[in-house]
């Protein structure tokens, strides 16, 4: 009887707060997420495949279906060729570097000495300056008659007085000195990373291979890089993509010269579709990239995945 | 029989480890070992000083621990308890002072010159390399390769049950089996000294008792020296030979369990070891000091015992089961101090609150301490 009187009484149930409703507000939190995406990488994406399958131009950007013709002449033209070697040369040279100068600047800056503040500092730097302003500084370091580098080769007798190297102007002296400048700019960031993973470590694991007999390059080899590989590779992913998709360096440094020896794929495609109004095979070949890309992600994601074990 | 820290006949070429059959027999006692033992010390600590920005953690505190023994470093948090283990691992170096081991100035030496082992809090164990590997990595630093590697790996493994163990990483370990590990791996090398710093305080209370047990018995059977650091006094009073007690960088006393306990070299020794701690009574002239469990009624002590009165004044009992315990203050003619009573629950006799209970203490029992300076006054 009782439980039948109940039925009847309607408790008046209060409707929460939307900001308090955690479906709502998990739509409302990842809205500018999808939004910042879908906008300004999913739409520019599939632009991109749109403007690949068309003979569009900078002057007529009108839909007209060509299929893989922009793929096929790509494909065929040696430029292409050369940018993507040099794309893979310049990606893993200055990557190889960047990781091994990062680790080695990290485990510098890892122990606590005086002034280690201001180093840590300036070593992010070049991190933190805009690219072009950064690669404008080197232009001037390159400069063919008053080129710092110069003097002090000079003056350490490392070339004689009558040489005269042009660092931007000598097809592997101008590769050399982008991989130098691209290098400058990503170490702080593979250190500032490698520096994260680093502290991560407990101390006692340290003091642990200390007293197990552990030297410098048992400690190294054996702890340290095994324990930091998954964050070593994150670094190594960030620097590849930014590197492989990056043009700011050598456009302003080089512009591809000389004779395209430091053409890249990202430069190649910016020269042909903006600046030569070629849409299409701006497009197209921008495109290479992509498969590079995803394999890289997925490779280092993958590894990374499998290596974390702490 | 062997003494614990020798070497059993053929050890050269054997680990000093005993396979669980031969642990079996009757292992020798610390206590029965000390008298022919090496009388010199295998660690010494001689005026350790080490400050950080101008604190002192550990201040010349010297301190020898003998051949085989276990010695337990027992002080509150921020004694310089971990600090100490550490110089005399070399983690740390001293602002002043020496260690030695076996006679000979090792202070400038780094950890792997010193064949120490020591077992962290954490067990420290190498998260990315197996169970085997851990256990191989300072046999490998030490140039032990190949099939000798491989059976001092496994011998050791086998005498402390992680064969089915081997082959898997930390991670798929229990609370338990990695200090097992971490202790396999600190003494497959054989160290002159092993260094436990609070190896048992990552285990829950159920499991910390009965590593305790192995602890103590592990230790027993390789015979290595010992330092066990602590801010347990009842793990220290269960595994040590002898402790060591440090307050604030400060070496109180070192004795047994059973000196420290009955015989407490000031006042700090003497609050901090016992639960609860001894009772400080204000008298003319001196400090009197008096465990809770000493205070009993006229019945428990003999009629020619020298024994002294000491009234006291109940104000609350706890039931805790085994024991009741009755917190008070002492009545006259003695000053009102507060003081606690613990009787087992095999006293009978009636402990109410409110009432004046005339209880009495063995003059042996009572302890005397310098007011000023809080040392033991005779």
């Amino acid at each position: 009887m009782d439980a039948i009187a109940l039925d009847r009484v309607r408790p008046r149930r209060a409707a929460p707060r939307w900001r308090d409703d955690p479906q709502a507000l998990a739509r409302a939190l990842l809205a500018p997420a999808i939004l910042y995406i879908g906008l300004l990488v999913g739409f520019p994406f599939l632009l991109a495949l749109y403007y690949s399958v068309s003979d569009a131009t900078v002057g007529a950007r009108v839909f007209h279906f060509v299929g893989l013709e922009n793929f096929r002449s790509a494909i065929e033209n040696p430029t292409f060729w050369q940018a993507l070697r040099n794309s893979i040369v310049f990606t893993v040279v200055s990557q190889a570097l960047v990781v091994v100068l990062g680790k080695a600047a990290a485990m510098a800056l890892y122990r606590p000495f005086r002034g280690r503040a201001l180093v840590r500092f300036l070593i992010l730097l070049p991190w933190v300056a805009p690219i072009s302003l950064g690669a404008i500084g080197w232009l001037w370091i390159f400069d063919p008659v008053y080129s710092i580098l110069d003097w002090v080769a000079r003056a350490l007798h490392l070339i004689g007085p009558d040489a005269w190297p042009i660092w931007l102007g000598q097809p592997h002296l101008a590769m050399a000195s982008v991989i130098l400048v691209n290098v400058w700019r990503l170490a702080p960031l593979a250190t500032v990373i490698i520096l994260a993973g680093m502290s991560a470590i407990p101390q006692d694991i340290h003091d642990a291979a200390a007293i197990d007999g552990a030297g410098f390059w048992r400690h190294l080899i054996r702890i340290n890089l095994p324990l930091l590989m998954p964050v070593m590779l994150v670094a190594l992913l960030f620097g590849v993509v930014f590197t492989f998709t990056d043009m700011i360096v050598i456009f302003v440094l080089t512009r591809g010269g000389p004779y395209d020896t430091t053409q890249v794929l990202a430069s190649l495609a910016f020269f042909t579709g903006v600046q030569g109004g070629d849409l299409a095979g701006g497009a197209a070949i921008a495109l290479f990239l992509f498969p590079v890309l995803a394999a890289v992600a997925i490779g280092a994601l993958t590894l990374a995945r499998r290596a974390e074990v702490v | 029989m062997i003494a614990p820290g020798q070497a059993p006949p053929g050890a050269a070429e054997r680990p000093r480890i005993v396979p669980r059959a031969e642990a079996s027999a009757p292992a020798p006692r610390r206590g029965d070992a000390r008298a022919d033992a090496d009388p010199a010390a295998k660690i010494e600590a001689r005026a350790l000083s080490k400050g950080f920005a101008e604190v002192s953690a550990v201040a010349a505190v010297s301190l020898a621990v003998r051949n085989g023994e276990f010695l337990v470093l027992l002080g509150p948090s921020g004694s310089g308890k971990s600090t100490l283990l550490r110089m005399i691992a070399g983690l740390e170096t001293p602002s002043s002072g020496d260690v030695l081991i076996d006679g000979a100035v090792v202070t400038d030496l780094a950890p792997r010159s010193r064949n120490v082992a020591m077992v962290f809090q954490s067990y420290a164990l190498y998260p990315h390399l197996t169970v085997f590997e851990n256990i191989a990595f300072p046999l490998r630093a030490r140039g032990v390769r190949g099939r000798a590697l491989e059976r001092r790996v496994l011998d050791a493994s086998a005498a402390f049950g992680l064969e089915p163990l081997l082959r898997r990483k930390p991670r798929q370990l229990s609370g338990g089996e990695r200090q097992r590990v971490a202790l396999v791996r600190a003494i497959v090398r054989e160290p002159t000294v092993l260094l436990l710093d609070e190896p048992l305080s990552n285990l829950d209370a159920q499991l910390r008792a009965t590593a305790r047990e192995e602890l103590r018995e592990f230790q027993r059977r390789v015979g290595t020296t010992a330092i066990y650091v602590t801010h347990d006094q009842v793990e220290a009073m269960a595994l040590g030979d002898r402790i060591a007690v440090l307050d604030r960088g400060a070496l109180r006393q070192v004795g047994s369990p059973h000196e420290i306990y009955e015989d407490p070299a000031d006042t700090f020794v003497a609050t901090f070891i016992g639960s609860p701690p001894m009772n400080l009574v204000r008298t003319a002239g001196a400090l009197l000091g008096v465990r809770p469990e000493h205070l009993l009624p006229r019945t428990h002590f003999a009629a020619a015992e020298p024994i002294t009165a000491l009234p006291v004044r109940v104000g609350r009992v706890e039931y805790l089961g085994a024991d009741r315990l009755a917190y008070g203050t002492l009545d006259d003619p003695w000053p009102h101090d507060p003081v606690v009573v613990r009787w087992p629950s095999t006293i009978a006799a009636a402990l109410r609150a409110g009432e004046r209970q005339q209880l009495f203490a063995r003059d042996t029992d009572l302890k005397r301490f310098d007011p000023g300076t809080g040392r033991r006054a005779q």
